[in-house]
């Protein structure tokens, strides 16, 4: 068995604890942290380091361990937290970070930012613990201080490594050195596991003796490795209630002290939760047991003699006991966890498809039943409904699957947020709305970047410097939201700022300089919208965070891509809010089918408002072949799908068509089609997986009877509609029409 | 010298196993590299799209996927252009990307050995050569070897979105 399979495993788990201990480390307010939090930035580094150590990432073993001791002076009070503190912890979990995707690539980690942030953690240590210990009881402490270069030490101490697991004894290795006999007994494992299992052992270390029966099956051991590094060894086949790990009884001096010790923390846990402390109570009683000598007896001479890492053996040792307290005191989460599971995207994606044929032959089905005699079979009609209604549900649930809290997409702007205020000198206090407001993955992914964008800009151009906030009378401390709601089946996701506000005189004279058709009569906005064009930016705006306008298309583009919009409201000097309209999901959409000559398209029913049957009375003539619709107090532009998309044997007489009034990027106007079928929700199916975005179109979907059906995108239908005109108009003089065709390919094409 | 001879003969053998799929086009027999073949299937049930070129007669549903659907004989500029019981859509695989060519008729599948591969001539403006890997003889029959990964890639062929190509 090879330990390389379980790479994958422990790097997804590494990046979910640094990302816990980030959200930790944000939350923590540094005059007043909360014991709970520290904990479990203690628990995230204290089981990366046991991970690493055991599959040999050693740097990363190495900085987790350095953080691991300094994060457990904290949580004991012996160092007082301070905002720049957090900083460096945050930093630190940044370069743990990049380590840790450093192995994922099978690299190298980057030496140099290694040492430096050893350096800053030791340095750290020596001027925060140093000082606050001199007095104090804790004789290890200077010890740890006193550190010059704990990397090289071990080194020097540990024994040959002959296995990954004996460099994750950066700690233990000097008090183990000799080996420490330990009995790992096995308890209901399967005789094929069981010989994995001591085959294991066997490379950590020299197995001395095997007894008992099948059902436990002790293994006494001699090894430098910790019990809990084996443990985790061991977890990968075995559950963790197979396993128990004690100390031999020629080391029992010191066992039965820290047995009785863990005995009665657990006896107050509920019998469920044994599994879980079986492997956790043995491991401190390991760990402290050579370890304890180290700080107590020896305490002198280990400080005068300078061996860095008898202090930080000392400091583990007392880490050691109270993590599976820790551990147990937050029992719920694992439990919680364990009702879960890890599920590839790809194999979810593969379900909704597979769901959608199943709908798609269900109507198939549905329509051919229908034209059946109603009486001819009622238990076929009646199976047919029963259908019907359970592959709905079905297609609902599966559905729900893809759905992810914007927690997922939020949870990353606080450190963002903090950052980039620290850097520009502002103020900056970030407030989330509606993060349970959920949303499919795939558009969870996507929305980031330009959200991501969107808050760079707020916070850079949105949000002053303090005392311009306080001379134009508002508080210094900016305020910056993020808000997601659901509103019909679309999510609003809304970035709030209280800054400066969009200046629209410097808006239009950039836009006029940079040639854009642009008049001070127009609307606030269309002016707001002309950021969006690609490389607006107004240059007295533009820093190394941003340039509002730089990548406002992109912002724009991508957004449209998923099938949103983005709104901007926006008040000089009161701020700016930047309103994202997205869709719930990009897979399923309602639907309303129309009919153009022999063919069938969808309307997205959201764009849809109302549908009427124009007459030549509500109809003006404008300039050339435009026409627009008088419905009620408004004129709306009217576009013919048959013109717009080259229908054949459409009906060209407007009075005979049916004008479905739609709405798209906060355009309306009538779109002229020949019939309405009827609403149906569709499975939205990619254009560009094998083909290539098509004007007007934003999907395609297949119809019950097999057929594709191409679904319209309302608001770059119109702009087809008028570039047509528009190139209509231009070859009017020439000698032919150039009807079809986008602009890269009709030479080609003709 | 040793490996030179090795490579040369191991391209010979990978050469001499390449198995092409042979298709007519009006009068003209063309053949594609059997790899890429999909599946072969009837020319049914395409819905048009709109601004495209002549060549993309629209797109399909192959079992849940939109694939979308190029007329050969639109693109080499055959005169006669029918569709009928014989008319067949061979659908390949170009890269990640599934697409179906409509061609008049599937006759066989042949198996070329190197020195029946001849290079392709430098050829008119319809054919770009880039778009040959070679000529394939076989007694008196000519059979024209298309880089069907090329063709479809292509700029011209309008299939694929490049960079800067936005509509």
């Amino acid at each position: 068995m090879d330990i390389t399979d379980f790479y994958d495993t422990f790097f997804e788990e590494a990046e979910e604890l640094l990302a816990d201990m980030e959200r930790h480390l944000l939350e923590l307010d540094p005059a007043a942290p909360d014991t709970e939090q520290l904990n479990a930035i203690f628990r995230a580094a204290h089981s990366i380091k046991g991970g690493a150590g055991t599959f040999g990432f050693e740097i990363l073993q190495r900085t987790t361990h350095l953080f691991e001791n300094l994060l457990d002076h904290t949580r004991r009070g012996e160092l007082r937290l301070r905002p720049d503190i957090v900083d460096t912890f945050l930093e630190t979990k940044d370069m743990l970070n990049d380590q840790l995707d450093a192995y994922r690539n099978e690299q190298a980690p980057d030496q140099e930012a290694y040492e430096r942030i050893c350096q800053t953690l030791k340095t750290l240590a020596l001027e925060e613990i140093g000082q606050a210990l001199d007095g104090g009881a804790e004789p290890a402490a200077p010890a740890a201080a006193a550190a010059a270069d704990p990397a090289p030490a071990p080194a020097a101490t540990a024994p040959p490594a002959d296995s990954p697991a004996d460099q994750a004894a950066t700690s233990e290795a000097p008090a183990q050195d000799d080996g420490t006999a330990l009995v790992v007994a096995l308890i209901g494992v399967a005789d094929k596991d069981r010989e994995l299992l001591v085959e294991e052992l066997a490379q950590l270390g020299e197995v001395l003796e095997r007894r008992g029966d099948a059902q436990r099956h002790e293994v006494v051991l001699s090894t430098s490795v910790s019990a809990e590094d084996i443990e985790a060894v061991m977890c990968f086949i075995a559950e963790a209630d197979q396993v128990e790990i004690r100390p031999c009884q020629s080391v029992a001096g010191t066992a039965p002290v820290t047995g009785t010790d863990s005995a009665p923390e657990s006896a107050g846990d509920s019998a469920g939760d044994s599994a879980e402390k079986a492997p956790d109570a043995p491991a401190p009683a390991a760990e402290p047991a050579p370890a304890a000598p180290g700080s107590d007896a020896g305490s002198a001479a280990a400080a005068t003699a300078a061996v860095t890492t008898a202090a930080a053996a000392a400091t583990t040792a007392d880490a050691g006991s109270p993590p599976p307290r820790q551990q147990r005191k937050a029992s719920t989460k694992p439990v919680k966890e364990a009702s879960s599971i890890r599920v590839s995207v790809d194999k979810v994606d593969q379900i909704i498809n597979l769901v959608g044929e199943l709908i798609i032959t269900q109507s198939m089905l549905d329509q051919t039943v229908s034209e059946l005699d109603a009486a001819a079979d009622p238990r076929l009609l009646n199976g047919m409904s029963l259908l019907q209604r359970n592959a709905r549900d079905l297609q609902e649930a599966v559905m729900s699957v893809r759905m992810v809290p914007m927690d997922y997409v939020f949870s990353r702007y606080p450190r963002l947020v903090r950052d980039l205020a620290s850097k520009l000198d502002k103020d900056v206090e970030l407030t989330t709305e509606g993060e349970s407001t959920e949303l499919d993955k795939s558009l969870t992914e996507r929305i980031i970047d330009p959200l991501t964008h969107l808050v760079r800009n707020s916070l850079d151009h949105g949000i002053e410097s303090p005392e311009a906030r306080l001379a134009a009378g508002k508080p210094a401390t900016g305020r910056l939201t993020l808000s997601a709601q659901h509103q019909g089946g679309n999510i609003l996701i809304e970035v709030i700022d209280d800054g400066a506000g969009l200046d629209r005189e410097r808006i239009l004279a950039k836009a006029r300089e940079s040639g854009l058709n642009v008049s001070d009569a127009m609307s606030d906005d269309e002016v707001w919208q002309l950021i969006f064009a690609p490389g607006f930016s107004t240059a007295a705006q533009v820093s190394d965070v941003s340039g509002r306008g730089v990548g406002m298309d992109v912002v724009k583009r991508n957004i449209q891509a998923m099938g949103g919009h983005v709104e901007i409201l926006s008040r000089q000097g009161q701020g700016t809010t930047t309103r994202i309209v997205l869709p719930l999901t990009l897979a399923i959409l309602d639907g309303m089918s129309i009919r153009v000559g022999e063919e069938t398209f969808i309307l997205p029913l959201s764009a849809v408002l109302e549908s009427l049957q124009p007459s030549r009375d509500n109809l003006y003539a404008m300039a050339g072949d435009d026409q627009v619709l008088q419905v009620r107090d408004e004129y709306l532009p009217v576009v013919a799908v048959h013109s717009a998309l080259d229908v054949a044997n459409a009906r060209t007489e407007i009075t005979e068509t049916i004008a479905v009034i739609v709405q798209g990027e906060g355009r309306r106007y009538a779109l002229l089609v020949d019939d309405l079928i009827g609403q149906q929700q569709v499975v939205v199916k990619n254009l560009e997986t094998n083909y290539r975005r098509v004007p007007g179109v934003s999907a395609a979907t297949i119809l019950g009877d097999g057929s594709v059906a191409l679904i319209l995108d309302i608001a770059d239908l119109h702009r087809l509609d008028r570039e047509k005109k528009q190139r209509r108009h231009h070859d009017t003089r020439g000698a032919h029409l150039l009807p079809e065709s986008q602009p890269l390919t009709e030479d080609l094409s003709a | 010298m040793n490996q030179h001879t090795d490579l040369a003969a191991q391209a010979a053998t990978d050469l001499s196993h390449r198995e092409f799929l042979v298709f007519s086009l009006g009068d003209e027999e063309y053949a594609i590299d059997i790899l890429k073949v999909q599946e072969i299937r009837g020319y049914e049930n395409v819905t048009r799209i709109a601004n495209a070129p002549a060549f993309i007669k629209g797109v399909t549903n192959l079992r849940g996927v939109i694939v979308p659907i190029v007329d050969l004989r639109i693109k080499f500029r055959l005169e006669r252009v029918e569709y009928g019981g014989q008319t067949v859509v061979i659908v390949v695989n170009v890269g990640t990307r599934v697409v179906g060519i409509v061609v008049d008729a599937v006759s066989d599948v042949m198996t070329l050995a190197p020195e029946q591969i001849k290079p392709a001539p430098e050829f008119g403006v319809t054919l770009s050569s880039d778009y040959l890997s070679g000529l394939g003889s076989l007694e008196d029959r000519m059979l024209v070897l298309v880089d069907i990964d090329k063709l479809l890639t292509s700029d011209e062929m309008a299939l694929v979105e490049h960079a800067g190509d936005s509509a």
